[in-house]
């Protein structure tokens, strides 16, 4: 089925560059005793293939639940997807049915978790979990499946994977259950890997030897990773392209480069400046005033009106589109150029965005 | 661990506290002191077998360290079942019960192996005589060898026991777990039938049932007692069922494209069927007698089959003058529903993480 479906589709996925995975103006809410939470409004991104995409925010942001979306696991009810387009290959997954659907959650696109404690059944050996998707997907033999899952965890890189195969997942580190996690999602080679904050539950050190794990296992292939975090650090690295979300909505979207060096948006502007640096020792961290939106109440306007240091009148009255800064980037502030000019790329600026990256590598 | 057991130590604490009011003058500080001193001693004597929550994380350290030595990969994995396992070999409470157990399963199936007397070999002039040699426990009002009777006997208790067990966990077990998995309207339905079922008192509705059957086998009896048995361990499933259905890992499961019967079968049932084998042991004592309770009155096995219900049926007229005659069979009964119920409930303590 799904390799007829190939055929058809004029662009070849295979090809780098090419948009695998397009989400199109995504609206998702949660109707709850309290009122209709707005989780998602409107988010629109594409997923090439070989690249790795960021979606930055803080909690509540949408972030995963746009993920959620995407896997098809949003929790239904209370939530419900209520407009918008998930296309993969050129065709919509929300319209797709669950059988072909199910031949594509794990075979093409997969899915790492946060927690991989709970994300592992505890009754079940590691080999056996990893095993299960070409049992499931190809039908390989157990013994064979076994074969093969040594090798996936040799391949991410955990010691003595031969004789760990049958160990429990409560008999490995946090670490260890994250590269297993990895395993199990890079099983069968997806073309589209959804990371929802793989390296949360894990300790600094273990995060960095995570994230060079992910840049290790992508660099050479064709699968498109998203990467959904809200450390700024986690990603500086390994994304080719951030985007930053508040609210529900994607408020800016640009190479990560640029992102670091010239954000074009108020609210990216503010994450950079939380950053704690080295050179300000002793100082007081910066913070963003106030505290993200209530999902039931988002405020009229541009929703970060509230808390935005430049903030004029036609914010609190005019919903900002995602307005193009040029063909790698967008940003949905009134005043973009306001907020660029300020950012101009002079020697002091290039510099700190030099510390952030720095920061974040160690 | 010692902090869990203070709070079951404090009825010990007051008269602990009073001893020492009389001999010394700081009472409460000794007194907290006795008690402190007495829960740190407790531990080491109940929990004398390694807690492995405590034992796993020594091997994690030897992980973060990525060391890629083999040598910790001496020790034998271990699951939620093989843990219990471990726990309960050393202990006397389940260890005697499944003793005892293991020999009543093998009375049930060589009942000869122990006595050569025909339990069905009854002469009238015998009636109700005391032991003598070779029938160390009598004879009862019909004459029949007593011993005999109870050890053939076995049989027809524990098939029936074992019968609706399996019966009612197979029924329940599916019905909760449908009616838990998939929620909503199916639910609902399964929910008010178990209802249904759960208002109908198990004798009651097995004596209503039994009436309408000429001939009462084993199967007939059994099938009673599954119909309006299994409502406990559905209940119990559903529950369980729900608790694990959410779960991060099913989640996966569903997220990496599995379909809903192996999310039921491989991911939830297994993770979710702690409670019900533990209830499933305690209610086989409990369809025992029920077994008993019927055959006793008369409407459950027909006479002609051994078993001990319908023997204390038969004694109770003797009860006064030769009560030996009822409390053999009505002994083994016990025993046979103790032990279960002992099993049954060290089987909860291993396999229930909170009683750790």
């Amino acid at each position: 089925m799904t390799t007829s479906v190939r055929i058809d589709t004029p662009r070849d996925p295979s090809q780098p560059g090419h948009a695998l995975l397009e989400v199109e103006n995504l609206h998702v809410e949660f109707r709850t005793r309290d009122g209709v939470a707005k989780a998602v409004n409107g988010v629109s991104y594409e997923l090439r293939a070989g690249k790795t995409l960021a979606i930055l925010g803080e909690s509540g942001s949408g972030k995963s639940v746009s993920a959620q979306a995407v896997m098809g696991i949003l929790d239904s009810p209370p939530g419900f997807i209520t407009e918008g387009q998930i296309r993969f290959d050129g065709r919509d997954l929300l319209t797709m049915p669950e059988k072909e659907l199910r031949q594509i959650r794990g075979e093409r696109i997969s899915m790492v978790f946060q927690d991989a404690l709970s994300a592992l059944n505890p009754v079940y050996t590691v080999g056996w979990q990893i095993a299960e998707m070409f049992r499931v997907h190809r039908g390989t033999s157990r013994k064979d499946g076994m074969i093969k899952a040594a090798e996936l965890m040799d391949r991410v890189q955990i010691p003595a994977a031969k004789s760990r195969v049958k160990d429990y997942p409560h008999e490995f580190s946090g670490g260890m259950r994250q590269r297993i996690m990895v395993a199990i999602a890079i099983a069968l080679d997806p073309d589209v890997l959804i990371a929802d904050e793989p390296t949360t539950a894990l300790d600094v050190t273990v995060q960095a030897q995570i994230m060079a794990l992910f840049a290790d296992l992508l660099r050479d292939s064709n699968t498109g990773l998203i990467l959904i975090t809200h450390d700024l650090g986690v990603v500086a690295d390994v994304a080719d392209e951030i985007a930053v979300m508040y609210a529900g909505r994607i408020v800016e979207h640009a190479p990560v480069a640029d992102i670091y060096a010239r954000p074009a948006h108020p609210y990216t502007q503010g994450l950079l400046a939380s950053i704690p640096r080295v050179d300000r020792k002793g100082q007081n961290l910066y913070a963003i005033n106030g505290l993200p939106p209530t999902l039931t109440r988002i405020p009229k306007g541009c929703s970060f009106n509230p808390r935005c240091d430049r903030v004029q009148d036609n914010c609190r009255v005019d919903e900002p589109p995602l307005f193009d800064i040029d063909s790698t980037r967008a940003s949905a502030c009134h005043y973009w150029e306001d907020v660029l000019a300020e950012t101009a790329p002079s020697a002091s600026s290039a510099q700190s965005a030099g510390t952030v990256q720095g920061d974040s590598r160690g | 661990m010692p902090d869990r057991s203070a709070p079951s130590d404090s009825p010990d604490a007051p008269s602990n506290s009073q001893a020492s009011q009389k001999s010394q003058t700081s009472e409460t500080r000794s007194g907290q002191g006795v008690t402190t001193q007495q829960s740190g001693i407790r531990p080491t004597g109940d929990f004398a077998t390694p807690i492995l929550p405590a034992a796993a994380p020594a091997r994690d350290i030897r992980d973060t360290s990525d060391a890629g030595d083999i040598s910790g990969s001496t020790g034998k994995p271990r699951s939620l079942f093989t843990d219990a396992l471990y726990d309960l070999r050393r202990k006397p409470l389940f260890i005697i019960p499944l003793a005892v157990i293991l020999f009543l399963a093998i009375v049930a199936i060589f009942p000869s192996l122990f006595t050569s007397v025909d339990p069905r070999f009854c002469q009238l002039s015998d009636a109700a005589k005391g032991p003598i040699k070779g029938h160390i426990f009598g004879f009862d009002r019909q004459g029949c060898d007593t011993f005999s009777r109870t050890v053939h006997g076995t049989r027809a208790s524990l098939e029936v026991g074992l019968l609706v067990t399996v019966g009612a966990v197979l029924l329940g077990a599916a019905v909760g777990a449908l009616a838990g998995f998939y929620g909503g309207l199916v639910d609902s339905v399964l929910s008010r039938v178990t209802d249904v079922f759960f208002a109908l008192p198990l004798l009651l509705g097995a004596i209503v049932f039994l009436s309408n059957f000429q001939k009462r086998t084993v199967f007939v009896v059994a099938f009673a007692l599954i119909v309006l048995g299994w409502t406990q361990i559905a209940r119990i499933m559903r529950g369980s069922v729900i608790g694990v259905k959410d779960a991060d890992y099913v989640l996966a499961a569903r997220a990496l494209g599995a379909k809903d019967s192996r999310l039921l079968f491989r991911h939830v049932l297994p993770n979710a069927i702690a409670p019900v084998i533990v209830v499933a042991t305690i209610s086989l004592g409990i369809f025992i007698v029920a077994e008993a309770t019927l055959s006793y009155l008369g409407i459950g096995l027909p006479p002609t089959t051994v078993s001990w219900g319908g023997d204390i049926n038969n004694a109770t007229a003797a009860l006064r003058t030769t009560p030996r005659i009822l409390l053999i069979p009505a002994g083994a009964l016990s025993i046979t529903v103790l032990s279960f119920i002992l099993l049954g409930e060290a089987v909860r303590e291993a396999l229930d993480p909170r009683l750790r």
